[in-house]
């Protein structure tokens, strides 16, 4: 029963065209899934189909593919708000993450934010999610604090509480840690933050491809995640937004579809999410990504989940005999995502990352643009293998097997 | 290619047993640069004496093999030569020094920047004797 329950690996990997392929003459072991994602046949033919059978603009064209094409798009907003629970219309495409981010940072950030307020992140965040606060803070005056972190790589909440008693306008925080894999306790963390009067932000872009998420439960304002890292395609990403404080702050950029009226000297705005979807859209990746929340869906995010969490148990167990491994983050496979960061031996993550990629192992190596957490740990680098739908515990054997060539090179 | 390609054994030895790494209290050129993809970092700190010759050529420094043991090499190389020759210095010379690794287009910054940093010290050296001439 249990056994049937569980993600059938190899099913999956037969949809990804990519694993077929050798790299150095060695099979592809792709373990760089927090940076981004392979993509399966059913997302590169949703591609295809739309280029091929009903190319058109969306939204105002009255013909049979404008109106296909409005279709599938819309279609993609509804299975995105579907997966991550929230309404159709608090789905903003964006190009990514970051985008998604800085849309903040300018439509309500600009807005709202003055001389002397307070503005708190945490020293696990993603560059993302935390120069756009150190830019909002620079053009208005405001301070940016941030929340350091515990031993294990988990927020020191009683510095969060403190800094709450501030009455921040903004608590933004990482659903879990690109570098860490830290889960954060993020509706705890947005209802405390809320009590306080401040405005939250989720970056999101590690945790809405990896587990369940519910954006109503967690009470967030405003959830960033990208649609690379979730199989989809590069160039489309998703803000969700509060509808009433998407209908209260300022548009991002000015242009088409974002507009109702448009006169000599002023414009009123469309309906949310339209009123911050200037231009064209990116029409063919929303509806890629669309195949790509059908795709996950279909596995179950649960199940998506509890296969990473068995993953990273067998991972951090057979990397812990590895003599001269360096795990960072928590140790507990239900308290992080599945990203393993680690330093070997004395190595520098680039030389561990091209001895490696001589397996063709691919792994991530450098600061993972997280340069707060690399102080933090006081280290220039880290190597970090992070794990996905089609990895299994063959391509955790080969990265075990992999570290050993690592300390012949280097005769560690 | 192989991993033995790519860490030769000059470049493993200067990665572990650095030559010329420290500072030094008089010099006349110093430079800092860095490597944003890796966080690689290197110093470069050069005495000169007379007719314009590094008498002694120094480094500090963090990040991977290639970086480091290229600088390292690399201020072997400078020492004793005249500070011009830094101008002349290239990608090649670099790349033989190194024993001709394989290096791919992410890996080669690495090697290059020590003589990133040593070129734009010299260069601010050579510019400031300008000005001081005019």
């Amino acid at each position: 029963m249990l056994k049937q329950q569980m993600l059938d690996v190899k099913k999956i990997r037969a949809d990804f065209p990519i694993l077929k392929r050798k790299v150095h003459g060695k099979r592809l072991v792709y373990l760089d899934n927090a940076a981004t994602t392979q993509k399966p046949k059913q997302v590169i033919d949703a591609l295809v189909d739309y280029y091929t059978n009903y190319n058109a603009n969306v939204h105002r064209s009255v013909h049979r593919l404008g109106e296909e094409a409005t279709e599938a798009f819309e279609a993609s907003r509804g299975k995105v708000a579907g997966l991550v629970g929230c309404k159709p219309e608090e789905v903003v495409f964006t190009r990514g993450t970051t985008e998604s981010i800085n849309l903040v940072r300018f439509a309500w950030g600009e807005k709202e934010v003055r001389k002397g307020d307070t503005l708190v992140a945490t020293t696990m965040e993603h560059h993302s999610n935390l120069v756009p606060w150190q830019l909002l803070a620079k053009k208005t005056g405001a301070t940016l604090k941030l929340v350091g972190l515990n031993p294990d790589g988990t927020l020191k909440l009683g510095e969060l509480e403190k800094l709450l008693g501030e009455s921040p306008k903004l608590v933004a925080v990482s659903h879990c840690s690109n570098v860490l894999g830290t889960i954060n306790d993020v509706s705890k963390i947005c209802g405390k933050a809320k009590k306080a009067g401040a405005v939250t932000v989720v970056d999101g872009a590690q945790a809405a491809p990896h587990m369940p998420v519910d954006i109503s439960e967690i009470g967030c304002d405003f959830y960033a995640f990208s649609g690379h890292k979730m199989l989809g395609p590069t160039g489309i990403g998703v803000l969700f937004g509060r509808k009433e404080l998407l209908e209260k702050i300022d548009p991002f950029q000015g242009g088409g579809e974002m507009i109702r009226e448009v006169f000599p000297d002023h414009a009123t705005w469309n309906d949310v999410p339209y009123k911050f979807e200037a231009g064209t859209v990116n029409i063919a990746d929303a509806i890629g990504l669309g195949a790509a929340v059908d795709y996950l869906s279909s596995l179950g995010m649960e199940r998506v989940r509890e296969h990473e969490v068995r993953l990273l148990k067998y991972a951090l167990e057979a990397l812990s005999r590895v003599k001269g491994f360096t795990l960072y983050g928590p140790r507990e496979p239900e308290r992080r995502g599945g990203v393993i960061s680690f330093n070997f031996g004395d190595v520098h993550s680039h030389d561990v990352a091209t001895i490696l990629d001589e397996e063709g192992i691919a792994i991530r190596s450098g600061h993972h643009c997280a340069q707060l957490i690399m102080r933090w740990l006081d280290v220039p680098s880290t190597s970090r293998a992070s794990f996905y739908v089609y990895n299994d515990t063959d391509d955790v054997d080969a990265l075990v097997l992999g570290l050993e060539k690592v300390r012949k090179v280097f005769k560690l | 290619m192989s991993a033995a390609d790519i860490y030769k054994e000059i470049i493993l030895d200067y990665y572990r047993r650095p030559r010329n790494y420290g500072k030094m209290d008089d010099h006349d050129i110093e430079a800092h640069d860095t490597n944003p993809l890796c966080g690689d970092e290197v110093d470069i700190q050069v005495k000169v004496g007379n007719g314009g010759v590094m008498e002694k050529v120094m480094y500090t420094g963090k990040g991977c093999a290639i970086s480091q043991a290229s600088t390292s090499m690399l201020t072997e190389l400078a020492k004793g030569k005249k500070v011009d020759w830094v101008k002349e210095l290239s990608k090649e010379d670099i790349v033989k020094m190194l024993g001709n690794p394989e290096l791919g287009p992410a890996r080669i910054k690495c090697a290059l920047l020590g003589m990133k940093a040593l070129k734009t010290g010299v260069y601010g050296y050579l510019g400031a004797a300008l000005d001081k001439e005019e």
